[in-house]
């Protein structure tokens, strides 16, 4: 029970595995997320970035059960989730009402025949939240407020809102049902700019006011960087560097993370100039068959040996900052933490 | 005047008529392109920036009518062009990239056949020689075992390597102005930076012109030599990349600038968005198509559109605040020449 002070959300070697056709020992498997460990505190937002493929959405719906895990375990707030080990499965009705999804595709994950006002008191309905109709409404009517609709939109269809309204609607349904945890799936990268700056503000609001706890799942590290307080590197399903926010794109220690970092275009003519980028070679390996030892050794700059014999631990190098590499160590680690400090 | 730009669009009005009315899709768009020079237009779905670039290989036809205006490639007037004449130019003088290259590659065709295709329509060259071009573009793009490659048919490859393809296909006749829609935003990061590189090595090597779409302000900060900022189907501000991004005039510009998250800074800093919904195209607002979702809207603007403010040969922005900001500096100028001018 100690665990519910502290970490809110304890994520340990979680798997998820997907057949991929084969019979008997030819058995394919792919992947998507392997030995996964992290925590997220009450109130904090942990960032998850990566390339597409690289098993972060695969991470938070197997925490939300929308896929049965491999193995892992998934303590939240001191319960156990799920426990394959151990053959532990909680009963998830309960918990459905305090962890909570925002999908990415705001066109694709509202129901195009239900009213916004139905799609939102779905979850009232299903967890009996309003004793009579009126309650239920008024609690609708709230809900769409809170994301900066109004009244009026309840009896609209999803077909009449452009994607901002629409993302707003996928939020006003999360927020239902008064979660303690919700998993941003990609929450905004199917808006438009301009639209996309108004929805992490609202983010942040909503964060602010309800206590809201974030697993932000985004391929943008710009966006992740803004909103979240620390940060967590995927590729090819493993976890190859977790930071906090500033720390991580200040100072990557990872070869995936830096090249990831260095590759995204900065916004600011002169800075994009100068800057040098540190181009990785060649396409991300598939999942099914994914390198042996580290799953990066095939675009690596400092691939040796050993790199291809072990796969490198996922460790604590410096207090807060978790690495898997084996060519970073903790002296070079702490020589470019002093010169960025 | 046409002859030194390679790319001369003027006061170019275009519409779609569609079952539910006439969209306006682009409003006295002007661009003006020289060889070797790159163009980025920005601005969010339904801007016409696509149109734009569409419209100058008559790929607007059918429900789009082009209402006034004259377009002119190297000298030529596009627009006068009848087909026959247009499929000459078209994969040859002009090729074009387009967004998702899981859906512009033909599934049921090798490679190496889609880009023979395109050397043997637009050149006398025989098969074999076609074959062995194809070899060489996909060397050029970066794609190793160019024979293997040649073979397979495009769901063997990734995302990346089939943008490859597109751009090996669109290379294929050492076009004079390569057009690309959003080239990158279907790839990863590492895999756009990879595909952004190739452009501009590619450019440099073959001397083309560039005209770049995307919604993305990280790319064109990198690539582009000019920006071009559409709204609602109009060109609300032109200028060189440095201009664009360091002296921004128009409040939209201002706000996109404003409005994305910096990976440079440390501190938090809320986001300031721009507010209010995109323009319905059906149904623009009167005056500028900005006015109402824009901070500083005045009355003038939602009953008129803007005239052009010129800043100097290179930089204009259509937008009311700067008229009257110019007229006041004007004057202010003229009476005693004292402070600056400074913006909010």
């Amino acid at each position: 029970m100690t665990e519910k002070n502290e970490d809110f959300i304890v994520v340990e070697h979680l798997k998820q595995y997907f057949p991929a056709g084969g019979h008997g020992k030819n058995k394919k498997y792919v992947q998507a997320v392997d030995d996964v460990s992290f925590t997220i505190k009450k109130g904090e937002t942990l960032g998850l970035v990566g390339e597409s493929g690289c098993g972060k959405t695969t991470t938070g719906r197997s925490l939300l059960r929308l896929y049965e895990p491999t193995g892992g375990r998934f303590v939240f707030d001191g319960d156990v989730i799920f426990d394959v080990e151990k053959k532990e499965y909680a009963n998830m009705l309960p918990y459905r009402k305090r962890m909570q999804i925002v999908f990415q595709d705001p066109y694709a994950s509202l129901d195009p025949r239900m009213t916004v006002g139905d799609i939102v008191g779905e979850a009232i309905d299903t967890h009996h939240l309003a004793k009579n109709d009126k309650e239920r409404y008024d609690m609708i009517i709230e809900l769409l407020r809170k994301v900066g609709l109004n009244s009026e939109h309840a009896n609209r269809y999803p077909h009449e809102f452009s994607g901002g309204q629409r993302q707003r609607v996928g939020i006003a349904r999360a927020l239902a049902v008064n979660p303690d945890f919700i998993v941003c799936d990609e929450p905004i990268s199917a808006l438009d700019v301009s639209i996309q700056a108004q929805v992490i503000n609202m983010f942040e609001d909503l964060q602010r006011d309800l206590g809201l706890t974030y697993l932000f799942i985004a391929h943008d590290l710009s966006v992740v960087k803004h909103i979240s307080d620390r940060i967590g590197v995927m590729y090819l399903g493993r976890m190859v560097e977790l930071a906090p926010a500033n720390e991580l794109t200040n100072t990557p220690l990872h070869p995936y993370t830096e090249s990831l970092i260095s590759a995204i275009p900065v916004a600011d003519p002169i800075k994009a100039r100068t800057n040098k980028r540190i181009v990785l070679e060649g396409d991300v390996p598939s999942p099914v068959n994914p390198p042996s030892g580290c799953r990066f050794r095939t675009r690596c700059s400092r691939a040796t040996e050993k790199c291809a014999q072990s796969a490198p631990e996922f460790k604590e190098l410096v207090p807060g900052h978790f690495v898997a590499c084996h060519h970073v160590t903790l002296e070079e680690a702490q020589k470019k933490l002093a010169k960025n400090d | 005047m046409s002859e030194e730009y390679l790319v001369n669009i003027e006061h170019e009005k275009l519409s779609f008529f569609t079952p539910a009315g006439e969209v306006k899709a682009l409003n006295d768009v002007n661009i003006h392109l020289r060889q070797g020079e790159v163009l980025g237009i920005v601005g969010e779905s339904g801007s016409g920036k696509s149109v734009t670039a569409y419209s100058l290989i008559g790929l607007t036809a059918d429900p789009g009518k082009l209402i006034s205006g004259s377009l002119y490639f190297n000298g030529h007037q596009v627009d006068q062009m009848t087909e026959k004449e247009m499929r000459k130019i078209r994969g040859n003088e002009i090729s074009i990239i387009f967004q998702d290259p899981m859906t512009s590659l033909n599934p049921v065709y090798t490679i190496g056949n889609q880009i023979t295709e395109v050397i043997t329509l637009h050149t006398n060259k025989t098969k074999e020689e076609a074959k062995a071009r194809a070899k060489e573009l996909l060397e050029l793009v970066g794609i190793n075992e160019p024979e293997k490659r040649l073979k397979q048919y495009p769901h063997e490859l990734s995302g990346g390597m089939r943008q490859r393809i597109m751009i090996a296909i669109a290379l294929a006749c050492e076009p004079k102005l390569l057009i690309a829609d959003e080239p990158t935003t279907a790839l990863d990061v590492t895999i756009q930076a990879q595909i952004l590189e190739l452009m501009m090595e590619l450019k440099d090597k073959l001397g083309m012109s560039i005209i770049m779409i995307t919604h993305d302000l990280g790319v064109v900060a990198s690539m582009c030599d000019h920006i071009a900022v559409m709204y609602a189907g109009r060109i609300v501000e032109y200028g060189t990349t440095d201009q664009v991004f360091y002296e921004p005039k128009h409040m939209y510009t201002k706000g996109l600038i404003r409005s994305i998250p910096r990976l440079d800074t440390d501190e938090h800093q809320r986001l300031i968005p721009i507010e209010g919904t995109p323009v319905d195209m059906l149904n623009p607002p009167k005056g500028c198509p900005f006015g109402p979702r824009c901070e500083a809207c005045m009355k003038i603007c939602l009953k008129q559109n803007p005239p052009i403010t010129e800043f100097d040969d290179t930089h204009y922005t259509y937008c009311w605040l700067q008229q009257k900001e110019a007229m006041e500096r004007l004057a202010a100028d003229s009476s005693a020449k004292s402070s600056g001018g400074g913006e909010a």
